[in-house]
């Protein structure tokens, strides 16, 4: 169909080297007959001349038997663009770290072609899959052409959204851990858990395998995996001769930037003190081919990330430093099921005492981590904080103190006059 | 039960990561060596047993179309047996087993136009929100923002080299779904005027003690509105000096809209990172606390960036993030040679403030 709107401002995205998302949404409106696509530039282009987005402010519709996994969304202006008027997002969960055979990513157009819109996000910030454009009438249909073909939408609002990772093993040398095979394990315990919000707010997994941490856990993961080692880094001599014969600089590039001073580079030969690394991945991101992490392999947990509101961002903070994940196929289910109940125990607590919209980094800020760790069953260890606290004002328990907080004042003035 | 009901399929969640994969995934898993960048955007992987996979980046827009993604499935039919892969920042990969078909491909994807790059040391495509073609509460577009950027910067995708990698990304208002609170650059779509209030309609669509709640700064308080007939209703309104229009009385109240053509605009962070290595992951820190929203190709944040992504690519060390430079050079030193203004706005007033102060004697002359 011919586009209906004028665009002047967004034919300015035209232009320039990098893909155009106008020149997309125009030929899925022309060529592609989407009239989602024509209105959706006729408001976008409004926004563009007002300054402002023309949505409306929420709107709950969904997929029968589900709580989460779309996203209503109504234009403001739907006598100007009326195929925008139902604009709902469906978060379609996908395949762990995002491959895709073919077949799968055209059954997935197929269905979007005969529902929707023809506009996706690949992919959306949670890592999902995203619908963009759909009338209310065609969501469960749509949903139910997804589930035939294998899909299942993904979480939204207070539920666990849907869990993501990096590439992992499937093509990286340095995944201590199999990021896909726990995402999909994770996910497939937790469907209950993403499909019907249920808690005071949003929960996130994502699993890094490694400290490069690809998926940004640590700064958005209220629940963040990293995979690491414990016993020592892989060294190869041989290799480590020939990076020094081409010219690359050991001493300078990996000695020098080495945050522990643990590394030493003598007589062309490199000797890395293991006990006192802190596996920041630096010398192995810039020699990988004479360094690996070890085989002693597992992750860290760290807990509480997430973006600023309500009470400003926080990163994950480390609650277990290590959590064993490798072995023959029954230890790792073992090891999951471990995780599992250290994640169940967190969210009985959460669920009993958070307030609405309050993540588990910030409920763990107001109740306290001497709160947490009897929750989860966890005893303090110097891994979990950069440093002791500096202020004094310990929170000392009376079943802490000998003799108890009960004092007779009588007995204190026999001693001391007032 | 309706027929929608019947012999209904849910909870089966996603297909198993395993049915995507190629023989050169599936044969290799877990035997991988090393990797080496060959040029930007292309990397090579060999295992232990000498197997080798080839992958090709491409620059990719989050806003996609099935009719693009069709197109890209062709490729990926044609020369990489029928896979292919999105990375987490929105780029698409093309891998082959095969040597001799690396060059074939590359050469395909730029007979179609695609940026190949993106790997290394160098700069990402930008991860990024929604804007003004989803989102209900945006102070800026997303994908317009980020086009014109990438435009600007998109030698730094294929070609040119950085100390390091510089990530950035984009959030269209504080929600942040994009998390860009750690990123080398982040773009944040701020609003700087309070929220409207909608008396005649709050009640009807709002909770007033979850709304007041809502508030960090307890800043909103209850209000008993006149109406037209004299009738006192309840409400609620803002103390504007307190507010500091972080929009979280907006989602939980759609009678409090916050969004202006003036008011909004964009405010730049610079120096996180969320990788582990040599330094801790860090928060980004306010560089510029306004620009305007200018569509549609925002030249004052475009400038700004590039000239900060300039100083960055003179000034710092090898293999030294921007937060890590900045770390080395101090504060002082870094707003002296990107020629930002300095304001009250940079230094922190919201809870722990203090720990942002300079408590020492040590610092630099930048006069």
């Amino acid at each position: 169909m011919p586009l209906t709107h004028q665009t002047p401002l967004l034919d300015e995205l035209e232009k320039g080297p990098w893909p155009s998302f106008v020149k997309d949404l125009k030929r899925a409106a022309n060529e592609g007959n989407s009239d989602t696509a024509n209105d959706l530039l006729g408001q976008l282009e409004l926004s563009y001349k007002q300054k402002v987005g023309h949505w409306k402010h929420g709107g709950i519709v969904g997929v029968f038997g589900y709580g989460g996994g779309v996203i209503g969304r109504y234009s403001d202006s739907p006598h100007m663009f009326p195929a925008v008027e139902h604009f709902h997002t469906m978060r379609v969960n996908q395949p762990a770290s995002k491959f895709y055979s073919t077949k799968a990513l055209r059954t997935l157009c197929d269905i979007w072609d005969k529902h929707g819109s023809k506009i996706t996000n690949m992919h959306g910030s949670t890592g999902d899959i995203v619908f963009l454009g759909c009338r209310t009438e065609a969501l469960e249909p749509c949903f139910a052409d997804l589930a035939k073909a294998g899909f299942d939408l993904g979480g939204s609002g207070s539920a666990l959204r849907t869990p993501s990772c990096c590439v992992g093993k499937a093509r990286c040398e340095w995944a201590c851990i199999d990021t896909q095979d726990l995402c999909y394990s994770l996910t497939m315990t937790y469907q209950d858990e993403m499909h019907r919000p249920a808690w005071p707010y949003k929960f996130k997994f994502k699993i890094s395998g490694c400290p490069n941490d690809c998926v940004a856990s640590i700064a958005r993961a209220d629940c963040s995996i990293i995979g690491t080692w414990r016993d020592d880094i892989r060294i190869n001599q041989d290799e480590i001769k020939k990076y020094a014969d081409a010219g690359f600089n050991i001493e300078k590039h990996v000695v020098g930037l080495c945050p522990t001073k643990c590394i030493t580079y003598e007589g062309g030969t490199l000797t890395i003190d293991n006990k006192n690394c802190t596996r920041c991945m630096h010398c192995i991101n810039v020699m990988p081919k004479a360094l690996r992490p070890g085989t002693d392999t597992g992750a860290t947990i760290l807990l509480g990330a997430k973006a600023p509101i309500l009470e400003g961002a926080q990163m994950g903070a480390v609650v277990i430093p290590f959590l064993k994940l490798d072995g023959s196929a029954e230890e790792v289910e073992d090891q999951y099921r471990e995780l599992k109940d250290f994640i169940e125990k967190l969210w009985d607590w959460w669920d009993e005492e958070g307030k609405n919209r309050e993540r588990v980094g910030e409920l763990i800020q107001r109740l306290g981590y001497r709160a947490f760790l009897e929750a989860v069953e966890l005893d303090p260890i110097p891994q979990m904080v950069k440093e002791p606290r500096s202020n004094p004002y310990i929170f000392f328990r009376e079943e802490e103190v000998e003799g108890g907080w009960e004092r007779s004042v009588e007995e204190y003035r026999s001693r001391h006059q007032a | 039960m309706s027929e929608v009901m019947k012999d209904r399929i849910t909870d089966i969640g996603p297909p198993k990561y395993d049915t995507m994969w190629p023989d050169y995934i599936k044969d290799n898993y877990g035997k991988w060596l090393y990797h080496e960048e060959l040029e930007p955007g292309v990397l090579k992987h060999v295992t232990e047993t000498g197997a080798t996979v080839f992958t090709v980046r491409i620059a990719a827009t989050r806003l996609m179309t099935t009719l693009h993604i069709r197109d890209l499935a062709a490729i990926a039919d044609e020369f990489c047996g029928g896979t292919l892969r999105f990375t987490t920042r929105n780029n698409v990969e093309f891998m082959v087993a095969d040597q001799s078909k690396l060059e074939p491909l590359k050469a395909r994807l730029k007979a179609d136009g695609h940026l190949i790059g993106g790997t290394g040391a160098g700069i990402t495509n930008i991860v990024h929100t929604q804007g003004w073609v989803h989102c209900h509460t945006p102070a800026i577009d997303a994908s317009g923002i980020v086009k014109s950027v990438m435009d600007e910067l998109a030698e730094y995708f294929h070609d040119k080299r950085l100390p390091a990698k510089v990530r950035i990304s984009l959030a269209c208002c504080l929600n942040m779904c994009g998390a860009v609170h750690c990123s080398d650059i982040s773009i944040l779509g701020v609003h700087r005027k309070p929220p409207l209030i909608e008396h005649d309609r709050l009640l009807n669509v709002c909770e007033i003690p979850t709304t007041i709640a809502a508030c960090p700064t307890a800043a909103i308080k209850p209000y008993n509105f006149e109406d037209e007939k004299g009738e006192k209703v309840k409400s609620l309104q803002v103390n504007a000096d307190r507010c500091m229009f972080c929009g979280n009385c907006y989602t939980m109240c759609p009678a409090m809209p916050l969004a202006d053509p003036q008011g909004d605009g964009v405010a730049l962070w610079v120096g996180g990172k969320v990788s582990n290595a040599r330094s801790m992951p860090m928060f980004s820190k306010l560089a510029v606390p306004f620009l305007p929203n200018t569509p549609p190709r925002w030249p004052e944040t475009v400038d700004a960036i590039k000239k900060m992504v300039e100083v960055y690519a003179d000034g710092a060390r090898p293999y030294e993030r921007y937060g890590e430079w900045i770390q080395r050079i101090g504060w002082e030193t870094w707003f002296k040679l990107v020629g930002f203004e300095f304001t009250t706005h940079h230094i922190d007033d919201y809870r722990f403030a203090m720990t942002t102060w300079r408590s020492s004697t040590q610092f630099r002359f930048t006069d």
